[in-house]
This record gives C-alpha cells, structure tokens and sequence, in this order.
C-alpha cells in the first residue's frame, strides 16, 4: 500500500478500531445500555432518531458558526490592533487573559438572564469561548515580524497600514489558520454547555433530555454527532490552510534545499 | 572633498539607546554622493547603528545627520536597504518581493496597479543583470541562500534610491558565493553609480568593493581611520592577490587590532 493510501485510510482505520475495542469491552464485561452503551446501539439509536437529531445538530452548528464568524472578524480585527502596536499590546492583553479564564459555564446564566432562554446566549458562548486563539494567534503572527524587514518598509516610507497589509497580515495567516481548527472545536463546545443551561433546542438541549430520561443510548448517539461535526469543521479548515498558506508548510520541507546552496 | 559634493554628513553625532548604552561618541563621517564607502570595526561597535542613524530610523541623541542636504529628522524614503538575513516574503515569488518597494514608495505606488507590467520588466531586467535570470517565478524557499541575497539586493535597488545601505549583506554566505556577489554588486554599482554604505567585517570585502574605508573605534563607536582605496575598477579576484590589495587589507587589519585592544 502507497504511504498516500496509508495517510489517507489511517484515521477511519483509527477510529474503527477505536469502536471495536468500545464494542468489545462492552460486551466483555456486559455492561448496561444506561452505563456505557455499545457502538451498534448507538449507531441503532441514532438510525432511529434521525430526524429530531438532525433538527438540533443543524441548530447547534448554526449557532456554532454564527458565534465562530463573529470571533473570525472580532478575533482578527483586535488581534491585527494588538499585533501592531506594542502598547496596545500590553495593555490589553492581561484583560484578554483574564476574560478568557473565567468558565463560560458560569457566564451563561447571566446571558440567560440578559437576552433570555434561546439561540442568542448560545451564539455569545461559541463567540467568547472560540475569540481567545484567534485573537492570540493573529497578533502573534503580526508582533514577530523581523525587525530589519519592518526597517525596510519604513525606510521606503511604509506607513503602519502599509506594513500591516503587506507583510503583517499575509505573515499571520498561517497562525491564524492555525486557530481556526482549534476556534472552531471550541465554539462547538461553547454553544453546547450554552444549550445544555439553558436553551429549548440545540444538541446540547437533546443530550440534557436524553440523560433526563435516562436514554443513554440517544446521548451517545448526540456526542458522536457533535464529534463528527467537529472533525468535519475542522477538515475544512485545514484544507482551507493548505490552500491559502501552503507557503509555510511546504517551506518546511525545502529549508535542507534553500540552505544548502 | 567639497562640501557641496557631501551627500551624506554626519557632525559630532552621539547616539545613547534607552538602557543608557553609548552606542556612538562624537562621529564624524562624510560621503559624498556617487561614493561607495564601507564602515569597518571591531564587532559591537556601531556599525548598525551607523545605518540607523544615516536612514532616520534612530534620531540622535546630539550632533547632525544631513543627507541629500536636509537634516534627517525621520526615517528617509530614499534609501534602499540589505541585510544580512535576506527577509524575503515567503508568500510572494522572487519577482513579488523585488516588486515590494515599488508598491509602498510614492510616486510608484498609486499607479503601480497601471504600471505594473512596466514595472515587472525592469525587475526582471534587475534580476536577469544579477544572474536570477529564469528564477522570477521562484518562490525565495527554492532558492539557494545566494540567489535570495542577489533578490534581496534587487528589491533593494528597484526603486532606483539614491542611497544604499548595506549591512553585512553577504556575511552569511559561504566564501566563494560571497565573492561572487562582489562582483555582482560592483557591477550594479559601476552601472548606476548610486551612494552606498556598506557595513561589514570582512576587510577584503571592504577593500574590493569601496572607494574609501572608514575605521571604527570598539564601543562607544567614532571613526578612527580612513582609507581611500585607489585601485583601478572593474577589480577581480585577481586584485585581490595584489601587492597593493594586501599591503591595505593589512593596514585595516592592524588598525582593528588596536582598536579592540583599547575596548
């Protein structure tokens, strides 16, 4: 087998065997349906309630992606602010780090309290959990910008928003590819504990009413959902890198060549 | 040396950076325009920030900076640059990063959208004179550590400045590629005449390519020699192995000594 087809089976190969085992343990040591259910149960269970998991899947991934849109434009917007400007820098960082370790659990009531029972508090924890690495990693990208190449564009006359167009930004792209893969599974998780306080839709709705009921089998059959939306998001996302950042991962494997004179 | 000729003119010229460090003491330092100059020393002396001071991007602590006749009161728009790390775009091709400045410089750049093709064939001609002739499209990556330091000279000079300033360009390069690149840079020079600055401690590299040596003192840098260089141009490798190529590197070298000695 070619290592590209290797590459490529790998992960289902993984995950089937990651299965099997959890299949096997749970028939091994019989263990009841409302403890751990077995894969073919769950895959049973999700067969069987298709539709009503459909319907909050789609929800919970369009707050996931109305929330993580917001975090893309926030987290770029105040990341590029804070990349170019060491005072800025500085200045708001500790605030960011403070925000960003407070539990969103626990901000959740208050949303709930703010804008009511519903989608709004979810899209506002998929935001405020999913900004932080964005916001990071942007600035990041632009503030390790070589010094002797920031003197070139200034002794051209370059102009802070010169430097930041030209060089900042196409500099930081693949940082920020980079955290959207990570924003991305996070703002699931954000929009899902939303849902799980308090909502009256959404899988994390679903799991809450599920567990209520002590239908084990259908919390699963919810997590693997959310699970396969996740790596879905997440292969876009880094299909979208490669294709727009390409440049820095494959430098990577030219650096023995460029060096080597 | 009349004054009018003095393009760039450095007068009793300190420079303390913040944590109170003298980097500079009292510098005098003319070059005139068309010269090629280089600024030798001990290491840490100085020299770059020679180079910050001569472009703007470090104002004094006391004395004058005059280029072109102004007083350097901010970084200048004249001046292209090089150093020894090439700091091209990994993201544009080699074409691209030559292209740079032109999409940043006034006048070039509002109409650099209309004049782009224009534009495009001089810095081909640039880089075919560099010998990156068929490397356009390259991306700086797949390119030797040579060839990204003749682009980098390239996007140093596309915007035709009147000064160029050099710091240590080819001291990362292994020795024969660094002799090259002489030769290379002597022939863009002798074609263009543009002022330059070079700042490095190769002494034979000093020799080869400037019109006069300037000598710098171990920190706080001042100039404490100089030395114009009358050997005959185009020089070669050749020259290098002159009498009077080695009589000079020899005098430089002795000079440096003494000064690392009294640091």
């Amino acid at each position: 087998m070619s290592r590209r087809w290797q590459e490529t089976l790998g992960p289902w190969l993984v995950v089937l065997a990651l299965f099997a085992l959890w299949e096997a343990v749970v028939h091994v040591a019989r263990l009841p349906s409302f403890v751990l259910p077995a894969p073919t149960e769950i895959f049973a269970t999700l067969a069987r309630f298709a539709g009503p998991i459909a319907q909050h899947s789609a929800h919970t991934l369009m707050t996931t992606l109305i929330g993580f849109s917001f975090s893309v434009v926030g987290g770029v917007a105040l990341g590029a602010a804070i990349g170019a400007s060491q005072v800025a820098y500085k200045a708001v960082f500790p605030v960011l780090v403070g925000f960003n370790s407070i539990p969103k659990v626990a901000i959740v009531p208050v949303l709930i309290i703010w804008f009511g029972i519903g989608t709004v508090p979810a899209v506002i924890t998929a935001f405020l959990i999913s900004f932080f690495p964005i916001v990071v990693n942007v600035a990041t990208g632009i503030a390790t910008l070589e010094p002797e190449l920031r003197d070139v564009l200034r002794s051209l006359g370059a102009s802070r928003l010169d430097i930041l167009r030209k060089v900042g930004l196409p500099r930081a792209a693949p940082y920020f590819f980079a955290s959207l893969k990570v924003a991305i599974t996070l703002a699931f998780v954000g929009s899902i504990i939303s849902e799980t306080v308090g909502s009256n839709e959404g899988v994390g709705y679903l799991m809450l009413q599920a567990s209520s009921r002590f239908q084990i089998p259908l919390v699963f059959a919810a997590l693997v959902v959310v699970a396969a939306m996740g790596i879905s998001m997440y292969a876009i996302f880094a299909s979208l890198e490669r294709r727009m950042t390409g440049w820095a991962t494959r430098g990577m494997d030219q650096v023995a060549y460029a060096t080597g004179h | 040396m009349r004054a009018e000729l003095k393009f760039v003119e450095l007068d009793n010229v300190s420079l303390t950076y913040g944590g109170g460090t003298l980097a500079v003491d009292q510098l005098d330092l003319a070059i005139a325009r068309g010269e090629f100059a280089a600024v030798v020393g001990p290491s840490g002396c100085g020299k770059s920030t020679l180079m910050k001071l001569v472009t703007g991007l470090a104002p004094a602590s006391k004395g004058n900076v005059v280029v072109a006749g102004r007083e350097v009161a901010g970084p200048l728009k004249i001046v292209g640059m090089a150093f020894q790390n090439p700091t091209l775009l990994p993201w544009r091709s080699t074409l691209d990063n030559v292209l740079l400045p032109l999409e940043i410089v006034q006048p070039h750049k509002s109409t650099f959208r209309r004049d782009r093709d224009k534009h495009a064939a001089r810095a081909r001609a640039l880089l075919a004179t560099v010998g990156l002739k068929g490397f356009e499209e390259r991306y700086p990556w797949q390119l030797s550590g040579g060839m990204q330091q003749r682009a980098s000279l390239c996007r140093a000079l596309i915007h035709e400045p009147d000064l160029l300033m050099l710091d240590e360009p080819f001291a990362a390069l292994d020795a024969f590629t660094r002799e090259e690149l002489w030769a290379v840079l002597q022939d863009l020079w002798m074609q263009r005449r543009f002022t330059c600055i070079l700042v490095t401690h190769d002494l034979r590299e000093a020799v080869y390519l400037a019109d006069i040596v300037h000598v710098m003192s171990a920190r706080p840098g001042r100039i404490i020699d100089t030395r114009r260089i009358d050997i005959p141009r185009p020089r070669t490798l050749e020259t290098t192995f002159e009498p009077q190529f080695i009589d000079l590197v020899h005098h430089l070298r002795a000079r440096i000594a003494e000064a690392r000695v009294g640091a």
